[in-house]
C-alpha cells in the first residue's frame, strides 16, 4: 500500500460519483443532442475505463490503491475505497461494457419519449455499480449495494404502464433487499468483531481476531446478500422476470453488473470467510444446483431473452461453485469465466435485443436466415457463441480449462464436482449452438417487420465485445498477467502467478474433459425440441415453482397486514381513546407502583380570598363538565375550568404560562365546538351507566396518578442549574428579558423550527382530512340525486 | 350568534386583536409575549371574522388560503437561520442590529424574524384548521 495524494482520493471517488452527475444531465443532454444522446453521454463510462487502465500496470505490479474521504470524523467513518486487483478486473469490465450499453442504448431506444429518463437510471446505476466494486469501507460498500437494488428496479420497471414489469420490478427489490439488509448487518457485525470498517483491513486480523465466534452467523447473513443478488436457487426466480426491462438493461445488469454484485461480494469476502468446510459444502451445493437448474429452466425456452436469463443463472451457479473450491486454480478459472462470461454474454443480449428490434419476432422457434440480412450481428453472435461453448482460443476455452483443472484427481466430491459442471458446460454449449444457428441459418420465414441490419449503434456494442473475448484469449498471458494475476491475489490473499496460455495437449485429461463437454453439448442441440417437450411437460405435471411461491408469499404478507390493521385501525373513536388512556394510566402508575415509595404530602398552603375564588372557579368548571346535558355545554364548561387554571398561573407569577394558557383555552374551545358542530353526534351522552363508570374510573386513575407523579418529580430537590444560566444569559447574549421567548427563539430555535414544522404538517393533515370528508360526501348524495331525478 | 350587535362591533373587535397580535409578537423578546401567542390572539380573530361575516368573507379578507401563511412562516424561520449561515456562524445564531430612527433605537434581529415564522405558522395553521371546520371544507 503506498501513499497517495489526496487529488487521488478524490478522483477514485469521482469514478464513482461522476455517472450520478451525468445522469442528472442526461435528460437535458438528451433533449438537446437526440439521437447523439448516447454518444455524448457514453463518454462519461468511457473516460473511467480509460483512466482505471492507468491502474492497470501499477495493480499489475502489486500494488493497491486505497483513497479515502472523511464522511463522519466522530464515528471514525470514511468513504473509503480501493483499487485492487479484484475491483479493478470489476470495474473495467463495468465501465467498458457500460459505455457499450449506453450507445446501444440510444440507438435501441431511439424516440421512446421516456429516453432522458431511461439514460438517467442507466449511468446512475452504474454509478452505483462501480461504488460498490471500488467502495473498501463496508458501510460504502452497503449503500452502494442498495443503490444498484434502487436503480434496477427504476430500469426493470422502466416500461411502467405494463403490469408484469411492474410485477417483475417489485420482485426483483423484494428479493434483493432481503439480501442487502443481511448484507448490514454482516457489515455491522465484521465491525464489531474486528473493530474496523475497511475491508481490506480484515483479512490480517482474520487469524488473531474473533471472527471465529462470529462466522456462524457471518457466514450466513453474507451467502444470503450473495445469493439473493446473484440469483441462486432458491432466489433465482426474479432473474427471469427482469427480462421485461427493455433489452440494454438485460444486456448490462445481467451480463457484467447487477447479479454480479453477489458473486464479487463472495469474492471480496474469501479471504475473510473462505477455505472452511461450511464455506466450501454451501457455495458449491447452492452453486451446482443453480447451474443445473439453471441450464435445464433455458432448454424449456424459446423466447431468445429468457433462454439467455436462463443461461446466466446457470452461469451464475458456475462462479459461485468455483469461489466454493476455492484453490488458486479455481479461483483464476472464476475470473476468467467472469470476464468471458461478461463478454459474450452482453453481446448476446445485445444481438437479441438488435433481432427483437429489426424482426419483431424475439422467438427462436419462428427464427431463421437472418445471416445475410444481419450479417455483422451474425458474426458478433457466432464469436460470442465459440465463447460460451468454450471453443478454442477464445477467453471460454480458457475459463472451461481452467475450471476442470483442480478437479481432475480421484477424489469422490470432486468427481461429482466435476460431472455437475461438464453436464452444465453442455448445457449451455447447446444453448449457445440454438443461439449461434436457430435464428440465421435456414430459410428466411415471413416475419413482422422486414429484418435488416441495425443501426451502427446496435451493432458496435456486440461487435466490440465479441472481438475483445477473442483478442483476450490470443493474448491470453498479457491478458493474465496485467488483471487476472492480481484479482486471483486478490481473492487469494497470496500471491498467485498466471499461467493461463492457449493451448490443446491431447495427453493432457484436461482436454479430454473438454471434447466431452462439447460432445455433451452437441447431443443436446440436435435434441432440444424433444427435451423442450419433456421438460414442459414435466412442469405442467408439477404445477408449482418458486414464481407462483413468491405470489403466495406477497399475498399472505398483504392479507397478514390488511388483518393486523383491521384488528388495531377499526375506526370506532371511543375505542382509540379508551386504549390511549389505559395506556396512558399504565405508563403512569406502572413505575410509580413498581419504584414504590408515596411521596410526601405537601403543607396545605394558605391562600387569600383571591386564589380561593379563583380554585372555586376551577372545580365548578370540573362539576358542570361532569353533570352538563350537551356536548356543547361540557366543552365551555371544560373552557372555564382551562381559565381558571391560567388565572391560577398569573396569580403565582407567571404571566408569560397565564398569557398562552388563556389564549390555548379560547382556541381550543372555539375548535372544539366547530368540530362538534361538523360531527354528526347525539347532543347528549349516550353511554350507559357501566360506561360512565368505566370511563369515571381510568379518568379518575390517570387523573390521581399524574397528580401523584408530580408530586413525586417536586418531592426532589430542584436543580436550577438550567433556570440559572437562562436567566443569567438571556439578557445578556441574546438580548431579551423574557426568558421563555428567548429560549424558544433563539437558545432552543433549531427544536422550535421543528415544532412549527410539525404544526404546519398538521394543519395540512387536516384540511386533508376535511378534504376528504367533502369528497366522500359527495360521493354519497351524487347517486341519491341521481335516483331522485329518475 | 349572528346577532346584529356582534356583526357591528365584531370587525372593531378583530382588528384592535390583529393590531395587539402584533404588538404582542414585537414585545415578546423583553415582555410576556412572542410569536406563538400573538399568532394564536391572531387565530382567534380570524375565527371571531368568520362568525360574524361568514367564512368566505373571512377566506376572502385573508387574501391567500390560511395554509399558505403558515408554509410561509416555516420558510421564513428557516431563512432567518440562514442569515447566520451567511455570517459565518452556526445556523440559527442569533445576530443582532440596531439603528436609530428619529431619535429612538430600533433592535433588529434574526430572532425577531424567526419569531415572525413562528407567529405566521400559528396564525396560518389554527386559522385554516378553524375556517375548514366552520365551513366543512378545506378551501
Amino acid at each position: 500500500m503506498r501513499p497517495l495524494a489526496p487529488s487521488l482520493d478524490v478522483s477514485i471517488a469521482l469514478i464513482a460519483i461522476a455517472p450520478f452527475l451525468a445522469a442528472c444531465l442526461a435528460p437535458l443532454v438528451q433533449r438537446f443532442a437526440g439521437f447523439y444522446a448516447g454518444w455524448i453521454l457514453a463518454i462519461v463510462p468511457a473516460s473511467i475505463f480509460i483512466y482505471l487502465l492507468s491502474f492497470v500496470v501499477p495493480v499489475s505490479a502489486g500494488h493497491s490503491v486505497l483513497a479515502s474521504l472523511d464522511w463522519v470524523p466522530d464515528y471514525g467513518l470514511k468513504l473509503s475505497f480501493l483499487v485492487d486487483g479484484l475491483s479493478l478486473v470489476f470495474a473495467l469490465a463495468i465501465s467498458g461494457i457500460g459505455t457499450l450499453i449506453v450507445i446501444y442504448s440510444g440507438a435501441y431506444l431511439k424516440g421512446h419519449p421516456h429516453q432522458g429518463r431511461f439514460f438517467a437510471f442507466m449511468l446512475m446505476f452504474m454509478g452505483a455499480m462501480l461504488g460498490l466494486v471500488l467502495a473498501d469501507s463496508s458501510l460504502v460498500l452497503y449503500g452502494f449495494w442498495e443503490l444498484t437494488t434502487v436503480t434496477s428496479f427504476l430500469l426493470i420497471g422502466f416500461d411502467h404502464t405494463r403490469q408484469v414489469a411492474r410485477r417483475a420490478a417489485i420482485q426483483a427489490l423484494v428479493v434483493t433487499t432481503i439480501g442487502g439488509f443481511a448484507l448490514l448487518l454482516a457489515a455491522i457485525l465484521l465491525q464489531q468483531a474486528t473493530g474496523v470498517w475497511e475491508l481490506a483491513a480484515v483479512p490480517p486480523l482474520v487469524g488473531g481476531a474473533g471472527v471465529q465466534a462470529i462466522y456462524p452467523v457471518l457466514l450466513p447473513l453474507v451467502l444470503l446478500a450473495a445469493f439473493t443478488k446473484s440469483a441462486q436457487v432458491p432466489f433465482h426466480f426474479w432473474l427471469p422476470n427482469a427480462m421485461e426491462a427493455p433489452t440494454p438493461v438485460s444486456a448490462f445488469l445481467h451480463s457484467a453488473t447487477m447479479v454480479q454484485g453477489g458473486v464479487y461480494l463472495l469474492a471480496r469476502m474469501s479471504p475473510v470467510l473462505g477455505n472452511t468446510p461450511a464455506w466450501q459444502v454451501a457455495l458449491t451445493v447452492f452453486g451446482g444446483v443453480t447451474l443445473l437448474w439453471g441450464g435445464i429452466a433455458a432448454l424449456k425456452q424459446t423466447d431468445l431473452k429468457q433462454m439467455l436469463a436462463q443461461t446466466t443463472i446457470a452461469s451464475l451457479g458456475l462462479l459461485v461453485m468455483l469461489l466454493g473450491i476455492g484453490t488458486q486454480t479455481a479461483i483464476i478459472a472464476a475470473l476468467v469465466y467472469f470476464v468471458a462470461h461478461a463478454l459474450y454474454k452482453a453481446t448476446l443480449f445485445m444481438v437479441a435485443g438488435a433481432i427483437d428490434h429489426e424482426t419483431g419476432v424475439r422467438d427462436i422457434t419462428a427464427l431463421g436466415g437472418l445471416r445475410e440480412k444481419m450479417a455483422a450481428s451474425f458474426i458478433a453472435t457466432f464469436f460470442a457463441a465459440i465463447a460460451m461453448i468454450g471453443l478454442p482460443p477464445t477467453l471460454g476455452y480458457l475459463a472451461k480449462e481452467e475450471m476442470y483443472a483442480p478437479l481432475v484427481s480421484g477424489a469422490l466430491a470432486n468427481i461429482v464436482l466435476l460431472l455437475v459442471l461438464i453436464a452444465g458446460n453442455g448445457v449451455l454449449a447447446a444453448i449457445a449452438l440454438a443461439l449461434m444457428i436457430k435464428p440465421f441459418m435456414g430459410p428466411l420465414p415471413s416475419l413482422p417487420k422486414t429484418p435488416h441490419e441495425g443501426s451502427f449503434g446496435l451493432i458496435a456494442g456486440p461487435v466490440i465485445l465479441a472481438v475483445a473475448g477473442l483478442a483476450a484469449g490470443l493474448m491470453a498471458g498479457l491478458f493474465g498477467d496485467l488483471l487476472l494475476a492480481p484479482a486471483a491475489s486478490a481473492v487469494a490473499y497470496q500471491p498467485v502467478q498466471n499461467h493461463l496460455a492457449l493451448s490443446a495437449d491431447p495427453r493432457s485429461p484436461l482436454f479430454w474433459l473438454s471434447m466431452v463437454t462439447w460432445v455433451v453439448g452437441l447431443a443436446i442441440y440436435f435434441q432440444l425440441d424433444r427435451l423442450r417437450t419433456l421438460l414442459r411437460r414435466v412442469d405442467a405435471i408439477v404445477g408449482w415453482s418458486f414464481d407462483k411461491a413468491f405470489d403466495a408469499a406477497m399475498f399472505a404478507l398483504i392479507r397478514l397486514s390488511a388483518g393486523v390493521t383491521r384488528s388495531w385501525h377499526h375506526g370506532r373513536l371511543e375505542l382509540y381513546l379508551f386504549v390511549v388512556f389505559v395506556m396512558l394510566a399504565l405508563a403512569i402508575c406502572g413505575p410509580l407502583l413498581a419504584l414504590g415509595g408515596q411521596p410526601p404530602l405537601p403543607a396545605f398552603p394558605t391562600l387569600n380570598l383571591a386564589e380561593w375564588g379563583t380554585l372555586g372557579l376551577a372545580v365548578i368548571g370540573v362539576v358542570t363538565v361532569l353533570v352538563a346535558p350537551t356536548r356543547i355545554f361540557a366543552i365551555l364548561a371544560l373552557g372555564v375550568q382551562g381559565l381558571a387554571v391560567a388565572l391560577i398561573f398569573l396569580l403565582q407569577g407567571a404571566p408569560d404560562l397565564s398569557f398562552t394558557q388563556f389564549m390555548v383555552e379560547i382556541v381550543s374551545v372555539a375548535i372544539l365546538a366547530l368540530v362538534m358542530t361538523q360531527l354528526d353526534l347525539d347532543h347528549g351522552d349516550p353511554r350507559d351507566f357501566e360506561g360512565r363508570l368505566r370511563d369515571g374510573i381510568l379518568a379518575v386513575v390517570c387523573g390521581g396518578g399524574l397528580t401523584v407523579l408530580l408530586l413525586a418529580v417536586l418531592a426532589n430537590p430542584f436543580d436550577p442549574r438550567l433556570s440559572d444560566f437562562f436567566s443569567k444569559n438571556s439578557a445578556a447574549l441574546a438580548h431579551g428579558r423574557n426568558i421563555v421567548n428567548v429560549i424558544l427563539v433563539d437558545f432552543r430555535g433549531l427544536d422550535t423550527l421543528g415544532e412549527i414544522s410539525v404544526v404546519m404538517a398538521a394543519g395540512i393533515a387536516v384540511l386533508a382530512l376535511l378534504r376528504k370528508r367533502k369528497s366522500a360526501a359527495q360521493a354519497d348524495a351524487t347517486p341519491d340525486a341521481k335516483a331522485g331525478k329518475a | 350568534m349572528n346577532t346584529l350587535i356582534f356583526r357591528t362591533i365584531a370587525p372593531i373587535i378583530v382588528v384592535t386583536m390583529l393590531v395587539f397580535s402584533v404588538f404582542v409578537l414585537l414585545v415578546g423578546h423583553n415582555e410576556p409575549g412572542g410569536g406563538f401567542i400573538g399568532g394564536l390572539i391572531g387565530a382567534a380573530s380570524t375565527v371571531i371574522y368568520s362568525m360574524a361575516a361568514g367564512v368566505p368573507v373571512a377566506r376572502k379578507a385573508l387574501r391567500v388560503h390560511p395554509i399558505t401563511i403558515a408554509g410561509f412562516g416555516v420558510f421564513i424561520a428557516a431563512l432567518s437561520g440562514l442569515v447566520s449561515l451567511a455570517a459565518g456562524v452556526p445556523y440559527l445564531t442569533g445576530l443582532w442590529t440596531s439603528f436609530d430612527i428619529g431619535g429612538s433605537q430600533i433592535a433588529l434581529s434574526t430572532p425577531l424574524l424567526f419569531d415572525i415564522g413562528v407567529y405566521c405558522v400559528v396564525f396560518g395553521t389554527l386559522s385554516a384548521i378553524a375556517l375548514g371546520l366552520e365551513s366543512g371544507e378545506a378551501g
